[in-house]
């Protein structure tokens, strides 16, 4: 009896038709696709992308040579020596990170006690030439100040959750 | 010798008129097939070149017209050219007797029905050459496989066709449509059901397309018999798979629903409502449905084994048409009406 009905079953092609139900609906359904230059999809505050040296308002750079994001870092890609500016403070005469190193793990900017060095939302970026995947310290601090906006607006959002 | 002139201008004229736009239904066959396949997948499927991506066919022509043609050393290379010609010219010359309307024939010939078996299994040379003359395991492989599988199921078609030919007592195209007159109740799929479906499976193996397309198996051979083609000669290859699609799509539509018959003949106020709708315009809908099915098909199932495609040719496909030819003969013997009355 049971087989009988299989065999009516298999006949009436109900599986496949049960199979081509199920496409069917999905060719109707909404579709999911982010159409990308146009549309993207929503990026974490925490994401790690670029780095950048940021300053405080009155114009003073953050970093003040302690290097500890040096020590931290798992893949060596940080280079900082350092000596007393005029004024007597501690700072940086050499601030180097070398991206071909650099795994984006974020170490740096969690080690570091002035908030200084901070990964960006940045991750649209290339080189074209040999050694420019050395970011160096003017580079790093305009990234800074181009983007002090985005990188305060992004530590303020995330402040409550760390 | 004018006379002469003027009917050969005449056909060519015609010839184009039903080779252009098939050419054009092709190409954009190609695109309704991704843009299908890409909403199954939730996608949205190629919409950069052009509005809506109505470009991407030409597009996608350039770039293979302008691809080299790559010729093995080890091939024999008049046959390998000669493959894509035969399984395009098949595939083409079928459609010189395909009504479209009432007398939109371009050949009105009394043994249409067999021509076009011909036709279509003839095709099958097309992936035996290329698979023979590549000189390539995979593309070897492929081509045995297909001539295989279109060998069972043939037989199959071969005997759903005779169903029709029962029924409408004509191998003519165009008498088996008017045979259909009467409205969608009338048409032939209803009291050859089982021999619809069968047509139908067995068009889809003909024309190796998913789930038969073992020939292509691009899982286990590569791509079969086109592993060693590349620019125009494979794009030939697709136009002829193409090509056979819809012509497979146009016979399941002229056999089983009616051809350019409308399916409101005879309901009393739909009937009217619809009569000015030109016929071509019912059989082009008809064979659009098929079309779409032929996609969603492949969206769907998974390629069969190909043990699995002899059990169904040999063993399931072929025994349901010849007991449904015996009810067929019972149903003509006591005429049933609508149909055989």
């Amino acid at each position: 009896m049971r087989s009988l009905k299989d065999i009516a079953k298999s006949f009436m092609l109900w599986e496949l038709l049960v199979g081509l139900k199920l496409t069917g609906r999905y060719v109707l359904s909404k579709k999911i696709t982010i159409q990308y230059p146009e549309e993207k999809t929503p990026i974490s505050t925490r994401f790690r992308g670029l780095h950048a040296l940021r300053r405080y308002a009155n114009g003073e750079e953050r970093c003040i040579a302690c290097k500890l994001c040096e020590a931290v870092c798992p893949a060596l890609a940080i280079t900082i020596d350092s000596a007393p500016r005029e004024d007597g403070s501690r700072r940086t005469t050499l601030y180097e990170i070398d991206l071909f190193k650099c795994i984006y793990c974020g170490f740096c900017e969690e080690s570091c006690p002035v908030d200084s060095i901070v990964e960006t939302h940045l991750s649209h970026y290339h080189f074209e030439n040999r050694g420019e995947n050395i970011m160096t310290k003017p580079m790093l601090l305009a990234i800074g100040d181009r983007y002090e906006a985005d990188i305060a607006n992004a530590r303020t959002e995330d402040a409550p959750y760390r | 010798m004018m006379h002469l002139l003027t009917s050969l201008l005449w056909i060519v004229l015609k010839v184009l008129l039903i080779a252009l736009p098939l050419l054009g239904a092709v190409a954009y066959m190609t695109l309704a097939e991704r843009k299908i396949l890409a909403y199954a997948h939730v996608r949205i499927g190629p919409n950069r070149v052009g509005f809506l991506g109505l470009l991407q066919p030409l597009a996608d022509g350039i770039k293979l017209f302008f691809k080299e043609v790559i010729i093995p050393t080890k091939a024999n290379s008049t046959v390998f050219i000669l493959a894509p010609i035969v399984s395009f010219t098949t595939a083409a010359a079928a459609w010189a007797v395909i009504p479209f309307n009432t007398d939109w024939i371009l050949a009105n010939v009394n043994a249409s029905l067999l021509y076009v078996l011909a036709l279509t299994s003839l095709g099958v040379y097309g992936i035996l050459m290329a698979g023979w003359a590549s000189n390539s395991k995979y593309a070897l492989l492929g081509a045995m496989r297909s001539a295989a599988q279109v060998v069972s199921y043939e037989i199959a078609m071969g005997f759903a066709l005779v169903g029709v030919l029962m029924a409408a007592d004509s191998t003519n195209l165009q008498d088996i449509v008017l045979h259909q007159q009467g409205g969608f109740w009338h048409w032939y799929w209803l009291p050859l059901l089982p021999m619809f479906i069968v047509y139908w499976i067995s068009g889809v193996a003909e024309t190796n397309r998913a789930p038969f397309d073992m020939a292509e198996g691009e899982a286990e051979i590569v791509a079969g018999f086109h592993v060693e083609y590349s620019g125009m000669s494979f794009a030939i290859f697709f136009l002829a798979e193409y090509a056979n699609m819809i012509l497979i799509s146009a016979l399941a539509s002229i056999l089983f629903l009616g051809g350019w018959l409308s399916p409101f003949e005879g309901i009393p106020i739909l009937g009217s409502l619809f009569a000015f709708v030109p016929g071509i315009v019912w059989f082009f809908s008809k064979m659009a449905i098929f079309l779409f099915l032929y996609v969603w098909l492949r969206a769907t199932f998974p390629r069969y084994r190909y043990d699995q495609i002899m059990h169904l040719g040999w063993k399931v496909l072929i025994p349901v048409t010849i007991v449904w030819i015996v009810i067929e003969g019972l149903l003509i013997e006591l005429k049933v009406a609508p149909w055989f009355s």
